[in-house]
């Protein structure tokens, strides 16, 4: 990565698409880091903290969310053309997040069921990623994202090296705790072998299997442990549901949810 | 007590005088670990007396299953190797290496504490006092020495304990490494004698051993005691889980390399790593820099890593082994193949772990037979 220049402090701006929240909360929740962070950026940008808003152009632009409007399909122009680096934060922003469980349904049913006047609500058929829409200088997974893997793509970029955030399974972080493996000792589903590792393998540690919030890893091989997860006597019905969570809409996930899927869809 | 005991000779120690075992070792300042009962697996971990071993244990295990059961009598070594391996504790998963702090246009080290605590490891099996032998040969008696490793292992004590109940992954009697064969670098060896009165056959490798041995109140051997030890030895053998050929293993696998047979082992590989983070052999490491905020201190940390992974294989360009099958196949032919053409012996013990904790159960000893009975037949190449 290049490095941020080190004469000024780097302008930093958060922003929002379709979201919980959580993610950017995570910057808030990094407690002992969080004054040397603001110390070492200028917070341009960040509704959740400060009413202050600085003009662009920003240094550092933390996008949170998916993009689920028209509206925001070109907000998200507009924060590119003013960002020199922009990460995206989340499962929602690098894979669509939980609201893509509507990318698998009718969009208007949900909004008549759900508004009292559907009439007011303009909203596109899919949730997407931000990397569907504009040019995105590194994605941070999770839901939310690990504050230390957020710290560490902050610090990365304010001394100019790459960020050390390993693409490879929560399975390579669960053995090196020395947790024992939930799937071969208990059957218990677990997706730790597609999905990516910065979590510190939270889950498994708790005794409860994956459920793939960090999105696919490098090299998933999701076809091969939904066979091994029927092999555990897990239905059609369970195999999707564990694949088509917050990161449904990734690709590696999509695929295996869709093949499971029953009936299979049309098209 | 009649005589003057010396290395290598073997005496009875009663099951009733484990404690006193464990009393001994500590004395001489070591901290204890050895198997406990942990989240449904024998794992590793401090011990302070024969109380916190899994007594009356067993473990059945398979490829990508393992499961706990009672035993029907109160063995102390009744179950078979689990998911972790000594390894975690000579060669840690993680490890500082060094820090720096800069000082204008130049930097100097900061010191690191270096934990070198002086461990006993209780209950090693034969098959992983072979793979501390591998990693011995890699890590601290070749070219390049991991000094941590090597006082680690300097200071350990050893106690070795044979097998009397195989796992259903152990194949260690194909590659001489076990049941009970022992080998060198320990202190003790004990083989536990279940028929008739509980006991223990103990043997000193070294004089720590001996030192410890001395102090208990040993008996001398009876041809009773030798002859139910290898009544058991014979009933371990043949309860062997699995067994491989390592006959021509070498050449077979080089022979293999655009085999299309790996493409097939691929296609079920998940990429996870779990076979490289359990096998008690792989030493493969990376090293992950982390700066202060400010840019004014450094560390480098050194973490096991896996040849699975992608940036296992990275260089300018690209990582070289981009395909699963070439990840999978670099793995299988470095274990069984190019391992001895670059340290002396195989890279695998027999243990089987890679099968049991392996998530989608592949197996090193089925894929070695498939690929000699595809030998001068219909292979054809993958690229
Ligand atoms: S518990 Fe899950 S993450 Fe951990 S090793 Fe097993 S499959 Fe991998
Ligand atoms: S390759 Fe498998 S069986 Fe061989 S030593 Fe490693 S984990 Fe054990
Ligand atoms: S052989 Fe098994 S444990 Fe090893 S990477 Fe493949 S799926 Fe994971």
């Amino acid at each position: 990565m290049r490095a941020i220049p080190k004469a000024k402090r780097p302008k930093l701006a958060v922003w929002k698409f379709a979201s919980c929240d959580g993610c950017q909360l995570s910057i808030l929740d990094l407690e002992d880091q969080l004054l040397e962070v603001l110390g070492s950026v200028e917070l341009a940008y960040f509704p959740e903290a400060t009413r202050a808003v600085l003009k662009g152009p920003y240094d550092i632009s933390l996008v949170e969310g998916s993009i689920t409007t028209r509206h925001d399909a070109k907000r998200i122009q507009e924060i590119r053309r003013n960002s020199a680096f922009l990460v995206s934060i989340g499962a929602c922003a690098t894979a669509g997040g939980i609201q893509a469980l509507r990318n698998y349904a009718n969009l208007r049913n949900y909004i008549q069921a759900v508004y009292p006047r559907p009439e007011f609500i303009d909203s596109l058929d899919k949730s997407t990623p931000i990397r569907n829409h504009v040019f995105v200088d590194f994605e941070l997974r999770g839901c939310p994202v690990s504050k230390e893997q957020l710290l560490e793509v902050l610090n990365a970029l304010l001394n100019g090296r790459k960020p050390n955030i390993p693409a490879y399974s929560v399975c390579l972080e669960c053995k090196r705790k020395g947790n024992v493996c939930v799937m071969v000792a208990a059957s218990r589903p677990c997706l730790g072998p597609v999905t990516q590792a910065g979590c510190g393998a939270i889950c498994p540690s708790f005794h409860r299997g994956c459920y793939g919030c960090f999105g696919p890893a490098e090299s998933p091989n999701g076809a091969s442990l939904a066979a091994w997860l029927r092999r555990l006597g897990q239905d059609d019905e369970a195999i999707v549901r564990l694949f088509r969570s917050f990161n449904a809409a990734s690709e590696a996930f999509h695929s295996v949810s869709t093949a499971h899927e029953n009936p299979k869809p049309q098209g | 007590m009649t005589r003057t005991l010396r290395i290598g000779d073997q005496v009875v120690l009663d099951r009733e005088r484990l404690a006193g075992l464990f009393e001994a070792i500590r004395k001489l300042g070591y901290v204890v670990h050895g198997p406990i009962l942990s989240d449904g697996a024998i794992v590793l971990g401090p011990i302070e007396s024969d109380r916190d071993l899994p007594i009356g244990w067993r473990d059945r295990q398979d490829a990508g299953t393992y499961r706990l059961e009672r035993r029907e009598d109160d063995a102390v070594f009744g179950y078979a190797v689990g998911p972790h391996s000594w390894k975690r504790l000579l060669f840690p998963p993680k490890r500082s290496l060094w820090r720096a702090e800069r000082e204008g246009a130049r930097f100097h080290l900061l010191p690191i504490v270096e934990d070198t605590p002086k461990l006993a490891l209780f209950g090693v099996r034969p098959c992983e006092m072979a793979a501390i032998r591998v990693q011995d040969r890699v890590l601290a008696n070749g070219q390049y020495q991991d000094s941590n490793y090597a006082s680690r292992r300097r200071q350990a004590f050893v106690v070795v304990a044979d097998c009397h109940e195989p796992g259903g992954g152990c194949f260690c009697a194909s590659l001489g490494t076990g049941p009970t064969e022992q080998g060198e670098g320990w202190d003790l060896a004990m083989t536990e004698i279940l028929q008739g009165r509980h006991r223990f056959l103990v043997r000193a490798g070294s004089s720590k051993g001996l030192d410890v041995l001395r102090a208990l109140p040993w008996t001398e051997t009876s041809p009773a005691d030798l002859q139910a030890a290898e009544r058991q030895r014979q009933r371990a053998l043949r309860r062997m889980g699995r067994r491989m050929n390592p006959e021509g293993a070498k050449e077979l696998l080089y022979q293999a390399a655009s085999d299309n047979h790996w493409d097939e082992i691929a296609q079920r590989c998940l990429m996870c790593g779990n076979c490289t983070m359990a096998c008690p052999t792989c030493f493969c490491v990376t090293v992950v820099d982390r700066t202060s905020l400010d840019g004014s201190q450094t560390e480098r940390e050194r973490v096991w890593d896996s040849c699975f992974s992608l940036e296992f294989s990275y260089i300018h360009g690209g990582s070289v082994r981009f395909s699963p099958y070439a990840r999978y196949r670099h793995w299988m032919t470095h274990k069984l193949a190019s391992w001895q053409d670059q340290f002396g012996t195989m890279g695998c013990v027999g243990c089987g772990r890679c099968i049991v904790w392996c998530p989608v159960g592949i197996d090193i000893t089925e894929e070695l037979e498939t690929f000699r009975s595809r030998v001068g037949g219909n292979r054809e190449a993958v690229r």
